[in-house]
């Protein structure tokens, strides 16, 4: 059985200059595993994603990526793939120009490379021989997909790969991670989207002005988070709220403070997980007819924003830190 | 019963890193400069723009005089290549360098393909290897077309015909030939000192027009100093001169010593450049391409060495050749004129079906001054006026005829021809490819800037 982690990070610091990028940081991503890695913008998620794929060294801590540890030098083991700030695709080419080159750097022979085989899995077939110049952010991202999977990785590193697809190609991105987490392949991603990461990441860290400020399952963390406002969607808005107003530990909340749109059908109300329980059985024993039941922001998101809020504003009056404050 | 072990590629121990070989790296990159079709149609118009023009000169009453060896560009078929290496030396190879070495590296920038590229291949240094081999061999590539549509037109329109040299003597068709592939191939060493000022500036400069410009500003800069009265030792320090040197094979005895300088000048260029940009290139951060502060790596890893580079050049220049001065002098420009006229005076006796005479019977000399007498007799200038006498077979008379010169700092000179007019007057003479101008009439000449040991 396989129980070495996949990554293996232990106070991992990368400084741009005076400019603190990753601050002690500790990441454990187990093999087989879709990881999910989130923060703000300037968090540090493309540093440290750059490190996984070899394209820097940490100026201090310990990593260990598929058993390897990482030297000084500019290099990372074998079978590691993806890409950071989108994927390197050359316009002139086509989508399978662009495969079959890259095929060729590794591969004497091209077509064993299994070219066509990538295309299909990312669902880009049918554009196989158009230039790359007029393929759409959607398209691009799947095939900078397919150019990972040529590699046959064993970590599979990716930059917001949700970005521009469509629910066809989302549906074949997916598809394609889940895949290879079941065939032990490790995936690490870094995304905005909380519903892909909910959708496809078992555990997530959370990164703040390059610090951990989260590392773990999606379950713990919904449990480590506060309460969370749930929509409520009946025929008998009425009747629900004053359910909802004797629920102990329920708080009914105004739409509009939600930034949710007005709906007549819809009643929001504020809870932990036990008291959204109990305020389900009560609408069921007052027979208030329940359309759905739903979180108004994702636990993920709800908890991105908890835990990312205060180092957010932090940032707002010191946009960047540095070797310094890093240090104290 | 049988029992497998499950190999998937998971299970398997991960190999230490593994760069890409330099040859596959080198393809793919190949495959890249190709791919856009504005690479493609820089081949064929280099495939087809010298011939397609050497054909159209033909066609034409008026000759590209201007040029060197334009004024014999309808006598001889090995003219045209090298009106065409002349114009490819000052606008076409520099232009080429840019659009190919100059964008190899700034090209990644502009797709935002760097770290993909890091992560497939592996290894800047055979990045580095890579890109610079297949740029030059694109280079290599369009300087082949260029001489090979230059030649190939020539022959058509023109024919394997005499070619008349720089001083007046008469190449036949094989010499020629030999000669012109050899001043083709002489220009490959400046090429490749563009071609690594453009790797230079594609690597420190990124996706700024200038680094896809800086051969082409090396190269008409470098033109420019050509052509303001510098010392010799700064002339040949410069590694464009070799664009120009390969006019001394031209000559008998030629003048090599200018053209080795420059070719050995303009391979150090070549090097050291490339080293540079090297050495720029593998202290690029690819994680963080915000953080630049490659204004101050310019400054230290680029135009610093080369400034140093040039200074040390012109030194070693100047103590081996032991001169500092322009170069030009009346000695010299009075010998190289007297063997050109005598050369040529041949050329018309015969094509005036005149019994054939030897430079040795003419005993041709030439007295040449300088602004009226009144300016030293030195260095480049329109007002150099020459008088040639020669002795006139078989007939107790010294012949004279005066020609006015006008010499460029490179020692190029054109003499025009000022009188008697049966001499050097213009008139046509009838010779068996047809009419052509009278051969003393105006002619291109060459100083060796040298001294003559």
């Amino acid at each position: 059985m396989e129980t070495t982690a996949a990554v293996r990070g232990q106070g991992i610091t990368k400084c741009f200059g005076d400019v603190v990028a990753l601050d002690n940081v500790d990441l454990d991503v187990a093999r087989g595993q879709i990881h999910g890695l989130v923060g703000p913008n300037g968090a540090g998620k493309t540093t440290l994603l750059g490190l996984l794929l070899g394209l820097a060294v940490a100026d201090e801590g310990r990593l260990e990526i598929l058993g390897t540890p990482v030297g000084r030098a500019l290099a990372a083991p074998d079978g590691i793939a993806g890409f950071v700030d989108g994927p390197g695709l050359y316009p002139s080419l086509t989508a399978r120009g662009n495969l079959t080159a890259l095929a060729g750097l590794r591969s004497r022979d091209v077509r064993a490379a299994g070219v066509d085989e990538a295309l299909e899995q990312v669902g880009l077939t049918e554009v196989a021989d158009d230039k790359v110049r007029g393929f759409s952010l959607g398209m691009r991202q799947r095939l900078g997909l397919a150019a990972a999977l040529l590699t046959k990785p064993r970590l599979l590193i990716l930059d917001e790969p949700s970005n521009g697809l469509d629910p066809a190609g989302k549906k074949h991105v997916h598809g394609v991670l889940n895949r290879l987490a079941a065939e032990g392949a490790t995936v690490v991603l870094s995304s905005h989207r909380m519903d892909d990461l909910e959708a496809l990441c078992s555990e997530v860290t959370i990164l703040a002005t390059g610090r951990v400020v989260f590392s773990g399952p999606l379950a713990k963390l919904s449990a480590e988070n506060r309460e969370l406002d749930y929509r409520v969607r009946t025929p008998d808005p009425r009747a629900a709220r004053r359910t909802a107003q004797g629920t102990p530990g329920v708080t009914v909340v105004e739409p509009s403070g939600t930034g949710m749109r007005q709906d007549p059908e819809v009643v929001v109300v504020r809870a932990l997980v036990p008291a959204l329980d109990e305020l389900v059985v009560r609408l069921v024993r007052d027979g208030v007819a329940v359309r759905e039941l739903a979180p108004v922001v994702s636990p993920l998101e709800a908890a991105f924003l908890a835990l990312t809020e205060q180092p957010e504003q932090e940032r707002a009056h010191q946009p960047e830190r540095t070797k310094e404050q890093a240090a104290s | 019963m049988t029992a497998t072990l499950d190999q998937t590629p998971v299970a398997a121990e991960p190999a230490p890193a593994r760069p890409v070989a330099v040859s596959r790296a080198y393809r793919f990159e190949l495959v890249k400069l190709f791919s856009p079709w504005r690479v493609r149609l820089l081949v064929l118009a280099c495939l087809l723009g010298p011939g397609v023009a050497v054909f159209g000169i033909k066609q034409q009453s008026t000759l590209p005089s201007d040029t060197l060896f334009g004024r014999w560009a309808h006598a001889s078929g090995w003219a045209g290549p090298l009106v065409t290496l002349g114009f490819a030396g000052t606008w076409a190879l520099p232009l080429l360098t840019s659009l190919v070495a100059g964008d190899v590296f700034a090209a990644e920038d502009r797709l935002g393909t760097w770290r993909h590229l890091l992560v497939a291949v592996r290894s800047p240094r055979r990045i580095f290897a890579a890109k610079a081999l297949a740029s030059v061999t694109v280079i290599l590539l369009l300087v082949v077309a260029l001489a090979a549509s230059g030649v190939a037109g020539g022959l058509l329109a023109v024919g394997n015909k005499t070619l008349i040299g720089l001083d007046g003597h008469p190449l036949s068709g094989g010499d020629a030939a030999g000669k012109v592939l050899l001043a083709w191939a002489c220009v490959v060493a400046p090429t490749l000192a563009l071609a690594a000022i453009g790797l230079l500036g594609s690597v420190a400069l990124g996706r700024s027009p200038m680094g896809l410009l800086l051969p082409v500003v090396a190269a008409l800069a470098m033109q420019l100093a050509q052509m303001l009265p510098l010392p010799v030792p700064v002339r040949l320090a410069l590694p464009g001169y070799a664009f120009i040197a390969w006019n001394g094979l031209f000559t008998d005895p030629q003048q090599l010593s200018p053209l080795l300088i420059g070719i050995a000048v303009s391979l150090v260029w070549a090097v050291v450049a490339t080293v540079l940009a090297y050495l720029l290139f593998l202290r690029r951060d690819f994680t963080n391409l915000t953080v630049d502060n490659a204004g101050r790596r310019v400054l230290t890893l680029g135009v610093a060495p080369l400034a140093a580079l040039f200074a040390v050049t012109v030194g070693v220049v100047a103590a081996a050749s032991g001169t500092t001065g322009s170069g030009i002098t009346q000695e010299k420009l009075q010998s190289s004129l007297a063997v050109e006229f005598a050369h040529l005076y041949r050329l018309q006796e015969q094509e005036l079906h005149r019994p054939p005479v030897t430079e040795a019977q003419l005993h041709t000399t030439a007295a040449c001054n300088k602004g009226d007498g009144l300016a030293a007799p030195d260095g480049p200038g329109n007002d150099w006026r020459c008088t040639v006498t020669w002795h006139v077979p078989g007939v107790a008379i010294t012949g004279s005829a005066v020609y006015q010169l006008d010499v460029t700092a490179n020692g190029r000179y054109i003499a025009d021809g000022d009188g008697p007019k049966e001499v050097n007057g213009y008139f046509l003479l009838h010779t068996p490819d047809g009419d052509a101008p009278n051969p003393l009439w105006q002619f291109d000449g060459n100083v060796d800037l040298l001294p003559s040991h």
